[in-house]
């Protein structure tokens, strides 16, 4: 049976970016205040699954094609690198370095090494969620 | 400050990410398992070598104070530990590659493994009980992977019950963990062992540690937690019952022992007197498993149950011999058993069942692999001078210098026991009538048996050569006895 979906797709096609921009704030907000690569993460999954419930799988992978288990590894790869990089300088293991940087454009800005972390987590989480969201919905 | 403990953690976990993105190039996959495994053992050598020469290793993470950080600490205790631990993945490894099958190898098994190593070297090496909580779900993760690995029908009825108790007793964890933090203010192990002396209501927290015996006892298989074990292992295939075997409860044997020996010792009369009881109990327990089933695997799963009775009856005695026996008996243990299950796992599918009554005959055939089985059999009933023998006397000693010698005698008696089960597997699979055999390849038959022999190797020499061994571990037995050298390495760094 075909149901008459318009609305929701229409809709999904606008709302999808809205909620990956808001994703991306969070990610950045996470550097001083609430948020981070964890909910960062959560919210891309949550775009990603809205266009799997208003499509379907298939038309999303054609979109995305993303192996999300190869995403995973990435992920914990950067993260990885980045708390070892501290051995590298021979100080305990995850200690970070930041500093405020004058960029063009930007103008005078905080940067931190956490934020490589932040975004390892950010790419596991979405692996994690996408590859056990799939799993689950590819499965009937 | 030193970052070289870290290592064993790091080195499986980078390679178990790097393992994730090509599943299915086999060759690959075995290499840099083993390249990986080997490479974390290796570390984990220099490790001990440098515990056994500069003392103590302690880091905070993030350079961050050490009550406040988390701190990760490598007594002679852990090293040995993880050391004995990346050895056994790494023959585990080599095990697999002929065993596991093709179709399980292309579906993430090295990495599983690998990340159950990051887990389990995690959990001997953290010295802040969160972060050993953090890491005990990491090696769970891993395991609930391997337990279901490969979907058979049994194993997916036995990961339903594996996950449910797991995750009773994690949340039990967590709610203990809070417990001891809302009544000391501190979860950092050297920083609980300092604070923990100067509470006055030592009611409170014996209650905790009673709560702490039954979040470890639910993982090391004690006497009456133990009742998930024997279903949810024989479920998998042998690699990786002989992982879970040799590793999964010994890390929580290990989380007693810590926590026993360094910080729980407000109201000994009652918490190590239980513990003492207990272990005996979990002897009993294991015996009459051990006796009761005429299937190899069975047998020698419930041959877990009964080494940590043994274990936790030493740590219950709190004196020198009690302590430097359990270390000697827990890293015997792991050895053996996972060379127990290697050797039944040949057995297993030379005769293609598990069933005791259904084999006969093998010495014939397989005369080197009977032999190697015997000497094993008897390293794990601790006939001297194989490796079971200076743990156990040791632990009897320490047992009839305290107050429960009779928990000495009734470890004595069940030796006994578990000689006759073991034997009972070379009595009948090697004895009697001659049943054939499944036709089994020349070279499979040698990747399989020779990690077993070079692993039987080891723990003979690890028996014979106690002596050698034995600076090393009455150096672990020493931080476990004087917890004030442990609480100087973290907290003075």
């Amino acid at each position: 049976m075909r149901t008459n979906d318009v609305m929701l797709q229409t809709a999904t096609k606008v709302v999808t970016f809205i909620i990956l921009m808001f994703a991306v704030h969070i990610f950045f907000a996470g550097h001083y205040t609430p948020g981070g690569g964890f909910v960062g993460g959560l919210l891309t999954t949550s775009a990603i699954v809205l266009l799997m419930l208003s499509f379907d799988i298939a038309t999303v992978k054609k979109i995305l094609p993303i192996n999300y288990v190869t995403m995973t590894a990435i992920g914990l790869l950067l993260a990885l690198a980045t708390a070892a990089g501290a051995i590298v300088f021979d100080v305990p293991f995850f200690t970070h370095a930041f500093g405020y940087f004058d960029l063009p454009l930007f103008g005078k800005t905080s940067l931190h090494s956490a934020m490589l972390f932040d975004a390892g987590v950010y790419l596991v989480v979405v692996g994690v969620t996408m590859t056990i969201i799939q799993t689950i919905g590819e499965d009937e | 400050m030193s970052n070289l403990l870290l290592f064993p953690i790091i080195i499986p976990l980078f390679f178990a990410a790097i393992l994730m993105m090509f599943p299915k190039n086999i060759k690959l996959q075995r290499l840099l398992a083993v390249v990986g495994a080997g490479a974390a053992l290796l570390s984990a050598l220099v490790l001990l070598a440098k515990v056994n020469t500069d003392g103590v290793q302690a880091v905070t993470l993030g350079s961050w104070p050490a009550p406040f950080g988390i701190s990760m600490v490598s007594d002679p205790l852990s090293a040995l530990l993880v050391v004995t631990a990346s050895l056994l993945v790494l023959f585990v490894i080599f095990y697999s590659i002929p065993t596991i099958g093709v179709k399980r190898e292309q579906s993430f098994y090295y990495p599983s493994v690998l990340f159950l190593m990051v887990g389990v070297n995690g959990a001997f090496t953290t010295g802040d009980i969160f972060n050993l909580f953090v890491f005990v779900e990491v090696l769970l993760m891993a395991s609930y992977t391997l337990i279901v690995h490969g979907g058979e029908k049994p194993q997916l009825r036995e990961s339903i019950k594996y996950l449910l108790v797991n995750i009773i007793s994690s949340s039990l964890f967590v709610a203990a963990v809070a417990f001891l933090y809302s009544v000391t203010g501190t979860l950092n192990m050297a920083d609980l062992a300092v604070k923990i002396p100067q509470i006055e209501e030592t009611g409170i927290l014996t209650v905790i540690a009673v709560m702490f015996l039954v979040v470890f006892g639910f993982k090391a298989a004690i006497f009456p937690l133990y009742f998930w074990l024997p279903g949810s292992y024989y479920a998998p295939p042998i690699p990786i019952l002989a992982l879970f075997g040799a590793l999964l409860t010994k890390v929580g044997v290990y989380a007693i022992m810590r926590t026993y020996t360094l910080f729980f010792t407000m109201n000994v009369g009652f918490t190590h007197e239980l513990l003492g009881i207990i272990a005996i109990l979990t002897i009993f327990a294991g015996c009459v498993g051990a006796l009761a089933y005429f299937d190899v695997k069975k047998i020698i799963i419930y041959n877990i149950i009964i080494a940590v009775g043994v274990i936790l009856f030493g740590v219950a005695q709190l004196n020198q011999p009690g302590i430097d026996g359990s270390i000697m008996y827990l890293i015997h243990d792991m050895l053996i058993k996972a060379a127990l299950f290697f050797l039944i796992g040949i057995v297993a599918v030379l005769f293609g069942t598990t069933d005791l009554r259904k084999m006969g005959g093998l010495i014939k055939t397989y005369p080197a692999l009977g032999w190697v089985y015997l000497l094993t059999a008897f390293g794990l009933a601790g006939i001297p001078p194989l490796s079971g023998f200076p743990g156990k006397l040791l632990i009897i000693q320490g047992g009839f210098e305290g107050p429960q010698f009779w928990g000495s005698i009734v470890i004595l008696a069940t030796s006994l026991i578990v000689l006759l089960s073991s034997v009972r597997i070379f009595i009948y699979a090697f004895w009697g009538k001659p049943v054939e055999t499944v036709p089994l390849k020349k070279s499979t038959f040698n990747q399989m048996f020779i990690p077993t022999v070079i692993l039987v190797a080891m723990t003979v020499v690890y028996g014979v050569g106690a002596e050698l061994f034995m600076p090393l571990i009455s150096g672990a037995g020493e931080v476990l006895l004087n917890p004030s050298i442990y609480i100087d390495a973290v907290l003075k760094e």
